[in-house]
């Protein structure tokens, strides 16, 4: 694979430019393509730039937890397919697949934007589970942002299927119920090149990224709030960098939920 | 900024923090060790190297690899754990490893690994940070060059008042949780994590709140490593 000088990428970020000519704040081109899979319950395939992933949504019936016996289960996966990345090994999801699908189940979760209780079927004994898997088709960075349109705009599309009389799932039958969602939840993530903050980093950049945040933010009534954060990269952001970016995400996480919501 | 001040449920002020000890060396077979506790959370922290790397393809040749390993205890928590490694072990293990790393010089150690190992032996909120924070006096006690110390804890939202290192019922029934570490000599924030519902400003305020409180975590940690080498009978006090 042919990389870009990390050093190269420095120089120009810190004259405030960007290889591709973006400005510094500057998402790549998104595309949102709902109902992508035919076999899934909800999908979305989400590119940004040229990186793609796809989204899948399945519901299944199943036990609740036992601290939380009327609320139906969220669960949020991502894999990192050798098919998307000559970097990209197989086996089991690897640190950074973990990191990526716990930071975008984090954004949705805390967001609150789902009612848990009503995807309860019978308090204590079924629940709808909620599976959302994100496959990666193609890596050019910033792998966490797509994952996170990509499932959110997938649970949009999601169509509870019918249940037979014995409590079984229908999969002849779609109902045409969707979740109820109250608010698009959104990561957004900036990353520090240098003494510069960029945002939506591409793989060509990401060797030169010294430290990168990840902000979560949702949109409650007209106000935009915080609801999850996730500091990646092994150099350390000062607080007046972090502060400058939590105030970029709240403005950038504006634009993309447009984008969803038109999706 | 205006803080009336109120009760919390275990009696605390808002940047008070629960009980902090101390204590390096604990272990006999690693090569260096510690013991944190902040209140009812408390973790061991070994370190083993730099020694050989195995799997050998990790190896670097200009640098040591850095490992962690955060585990949790079964017995740790309320509900027993399952043993073994979960998808929340492999973040927190990842986080914690960036949140350490500024601080070592890896260049130091050509084709070494170093590695961390961090057990959770009783867990009641902030177990990242415990955790790092004995790792990083495990890391000087096995004599690794470090350009300073990593002190991390956390602060959140309970009730809506922002208060600093929650723990128990603020733990399970506060509203949001932001766990920092912070490297004083580069005033850097090397991990930053939070989970919860806020404002722009209370997130501000709580990543402040949440730094600040890491200088009193600094303290125990440096005091906790002159003890070791303290001489009966002289007052150690060059630092």
């Amino acid at each position: 694979m042919i990389s870009t000088d990390p050093q190269l990428i420095k120089n120009i970020v810190s004259n405030g430019e960007r290889l591709d000519g973006r400005g510094m704040y500057d998402y790549r081109k998104i595309t949102i393509e709902k109902g992508a899979v035919a076999t899934a319950d909800g999908s979305a395939r989400v590119k940004l730039g040229n990186t793609e992933v796809i989204c899948g949504v399945k519901f299944s019936v199943g036990e609740p937890f036992s601290d939380t016996p009327d609320e139906g289960v969220l669960m949020v996966a991502a894999e990192f397919v050798p098919l998307a990345s000559p970097e990209f090994e197989s086996g089991p999801p690897g640190e950074e697949a973990v990191e990526a699908s716990r930071v975008v189940d984090r954004a949705i979760r805390e967001s609150k934007v789902i009612d848990f209780k009503k995807l309860c079927i019978t308090p204590g004994e079924k629940v709808w589970m909620v599976f959302v898997d994100i496959d990666v088709l193609d890596n050019d960075g910033n792998l966490i942002d797509a994952a996170s349109l990509a499932a959110i705009a997938a649970l949009f599309d999601a169509k509870l299927p019918g249940l037979k009389e014995d409590g079984k799932i229908d999969y002849d039958n779609k109902s045409d119920q969707g979740l109820q969602i109250n608010g698009i939840p959104l990561s957004t993530t900036f990353a520090k090149v240098g003494d510069s903050i960029i945002a939506d980093p591409d793989l060509s950049e990401a060797e030169a990224v010294d430290a990168r945040l990840t902000v979560g933010t949702f949109d409650k009534d007209g106000d935009v709030l915080l609801c999850s954060m996730q500091k990646g990269g092994s150099v350390g952001l000062t607080v007046e960098e972090l502060e400058k970016i939590i105030d970029l995400a709240i403005s950038k996480g504006k634009e993309l939920r447009k984008m969803v919501a038109n999706a | 900024m205006n803080i009336v001040e109120f009760k919390r449920i275990d009696g605390r002020k808002h940047d008070e923090f629960r009980p902090i000890e101390a204590r390096v060396g604990v272990l006999q077979k690693a090569d260096g060790s510690a013991y944190f506790r902040l209140g009812n959370t408390v973790a061991i922290a070994g370190v083993y190297g730099p020694r050989k790397v195995h799997p050998r393809h990790e190896e670097q040749l200009d640098r040591a690899i850095l490992r962690t390993r955060y585990n949790m205890a079964p017995f740790a928590t309320t509900e027993r754990g399952r043993p073994g490694y979960s998808r929340r072990s492999i973040e927190i293990s990842m986080v914690t490893r960036q949140a350490i790393n500024p601080v070592i010089f890896l260049e130091e150690f050509p084709k070494t690994a170093i590695d961390v190992h961090i057990e959770v032996l009783q867990a009641d909120a902030s177990t990242r940070c415990v955790g790092i924070n004995a790792a990083c006096l495990a890391l000087a006690d096995a004599g690794i060059p470090m350009r300073d110390l990593v002190a991390s804890c956390s602060a959140g939202k309970v009730n809506g008042n922002i208060i600093l290192d929650i723990a128990g019922k603020e733990d399970t029934e506060g509203e949001v949780d932001l766990p920092v570490a912070y490297y004083p000599k580069k005033k850097h924030v090397t991990l930053l994590q939070m989970d919860g519902i806020v404002t722009r400003e209370e997130a501000k305020e709580i990543v402040k709140l949440a730094v600040g409180g890491t200088k009193k975590i600094y303290e125990a940690q440096k005091s906790a490593l002159r003890k070791k080498y303290e001489i009966e009978g002289e007052k150690n006090d060059i630092y």
